[in-house]
């Protein structure tokens, strides 16, 4: 194999900015500098003035009011704002809140502290391709439920869930509905509105825009919704976020919107017939496993089990050649395997084996078939090294051996 | 995550990868550690009967680099000693070879107990333990 450059296969964690995303940002932090909150000259009004195209920008994406856009610093803010502001908000009406076991660290960690608050919250079981259960969830709406809280599309598997058939249970119940849609902005289309979800968090870098700015959609009519703020200060966006706005982040956040709005047809199209290609490719090998809904699923991702070997020893057979993740970036810091697969009913040896592969918009299929070949002699190499690949080969029934916990 | 120059020179090069012939009498096999933890060490020595010293290891691991490193070190480091002298090494001794860092520690642990295990199963067999 002829070496490359280093091929970024790990675009659930970030994507790099659309160069014109950065040239519409760059006037913003040099000559067009001014505070959005500066009412008193031009600098502040060029400020604002940019900031409310954005904000145009980014609604059009989602075919909401520009009013309903509230500029975070990005998601976990936007979860954050989301989760614990209507706790507080709507504490007259009740506090339980309804989640689900595959939710992003963002959303789930807010739901430890609203508990730690005196708020009570149910997580919901996911199917074996990571799917909740419809019946179950309208089963858990209690009447001191406040939220359902289900994320649009997972980071670790790209499971996109049943949003229509959830706002249809919340409505029915009058509770509202939250989504981290984070992973699905700018990639499929996403209508919050369309499919009734009142608050929606998203975040500008996993769509070609800059890290530090995301968003919380909060709907204004039927229901109008409201929540309280997690900072204090000079009472920005609607008094929901304080903090002088990030204005070259929020235009560049607008510009990769549009961007994504134009492209986002055209080029889900093609992310999927190369992730099909490149899963396609793996399958090959043996005892090798596709974690998640072929059936409903983001199409630029694919999570993978190569059984028998462990994902990080595996990743450092290729990361000199190819950037992918083991679990999500957030959580392989730590050694545990990935809460997601595990909740999914994974085992916790497929889950030790399981690598992420997303795609994005500067993918070329070279890349891709260049990572089959990589990862395969990989995964080929580690199972030479691996006992119990050795053992299961010689058809030893791995589950009867009696293996020493540590 | 950065590894050190020696886990990553282990890992390309692992040291005697392999299999030896566990029905053999001379041959000793520790099998450590459970998938589910995400790493399995098996370690196997083959011992001169007559002089009590280790003429050949090999090992095969399922596992994070510094446990495929941690378990290549210890084959290197077998061959050649006298079992009792092997059963003297020590996790730490591993740790600072190999310059692991704190939460890898429990693969020099694992290492460890996989020459225990090894030495104990050949003493079994043996009749020496």
């Amino acid at each position: 194999m002829e070496k490359k450059k280093l091929i970024y296969l790990d675009n659930n964690a970030t994507t790099p900015c659309d160069p014109r995303v950065v040239e519409a940002m760059l006037p913003y932090f040099t000559e067009k500098f001014g505070n959005a909150a500066s009412r008193s000259h031009e600098f502040g009004w060029v400020a604002e003035e940019a900031v409310d195209y954005a904000r145009e920008q980014v609604a059009a994406l989602i075919e909401t009011d520009a009013r309903e856009v509230i500029f975070t610093s990005g998601a976990t803010e936007s979860d954050n704002l989301a989760l614990k502001g209507a706790f507080e908000m709507y504490a007259r009406k009740g506090k339980h809140i309804i989640t689900v076991k595959t939710e992003h660290k963002a959303v789930l960690d807010s739901c430890r502290r609203i508990e730690k608050m005196g708020g009570e919250v149910t997580y919901l079981d996911v199917d074996h391709q990571g799917m909740i259960d419809l019946e179950a969830l309208e089963a858990a709406i209690r009447p001191d439920t406040i939220m359902v809280a289900v994320m649009w599309a997972n980071n670790e598997t790209g499971v996109i869930q049943p949003m229509k058939e959830i706002g249809e249970i919340c409505a029915r119940h009058g509770v509202l509905f939250f989504s981290d849609a984070t992973q699905a902005v700018g990639k499929i289309p996403v209508k919050p509105k369309e499919v009734g979800v009142h608050l929606m968090a998203m975040s500008a870098h996993k769509m070609y825009g800059p890290k530090g700015v995301g968003a919380l959609f909060v709907n204004r009519k039927a229901p109008r919704v409201k929540v309280t703020a997690q900072m204090d200060g000079g009472g920005h966006e609607r008094g929901m976020r304080s903090g002088t706005l990030n204005v070259p982040g929020i235009v560049g956040f607008g510009q990769a919107a549009e961007i994504a709005r134009k492209e986002m047809a055209e080029e889900a199209q093609r992310l999927s017939r190369l992730r099909d290609r490149l899963e396609q490719g793996l399958l090959k090998l043996e005892e090798t496993y596709v974690n998640g809904n072929p059936d409903s699923r983001m199409p630029h991702v694919t999570n993978i089990s190569f059984k028998h070997v462990e994902g990080e020893g595996l990743m450092m057979t290729f990361n000199k050649e190819i950037a992918v993740s083991s679990g999500s970036a957030c959580t392989s810091a730590s050694l545990e395997p990935s809460y997601v697969l595990i909740a999914m009913g994974l085992g916790d040896d497929l889950a030790h084996s399981s690598i992420r592969f997303s795609l994005g918009r500067f993918t070329t299929e070279e890349e891709v078939d260049y990572a089959i070949e990589a990862v395969s002699k990989g995964v080929n190499h580690m199972r030479e090294l691996s006992p119990i690949w050795e053992m299961y080969k010689e058809g030893i029934n791995l589950e009867e051996v009696e293996w020493s916990e540590h | 995550m950065a590894y050190s120059e020696k886990v990553l020179d282990h890992f390309n090069n692992p040291r005697n990868v392999g299999t030896l012939d566990k029905s053999k009498k001379n041959v000793g096999t520790g099998l450590v550690g459970a998938p589910e933890c995400g790493d399995v060490m098996r370690l196997q020595i083959e011992v001169d009967e007559e002089t009590g010293i280790i003429k050949d290891a090999k090992f095969k691991t399922f596992g994070c680099g510094s446990a495929i490193a941690s378990s290549s070190l210890a084959t290197e480091w077998l061959k050649g000693k006298p079992i009792e002298e092997a059963l003297e090494i020590d996790n730490m001794a591993i740790v600072e070879e190999l310059e692991l860092p704190p939460v890898k520690i429990h693969c020099s642990v694992l290492a460890e107990d996989a020459i225990k295990a090894a030495i104990e199963d050949y003493k079994k067999k043996n009749g020496q333990a």
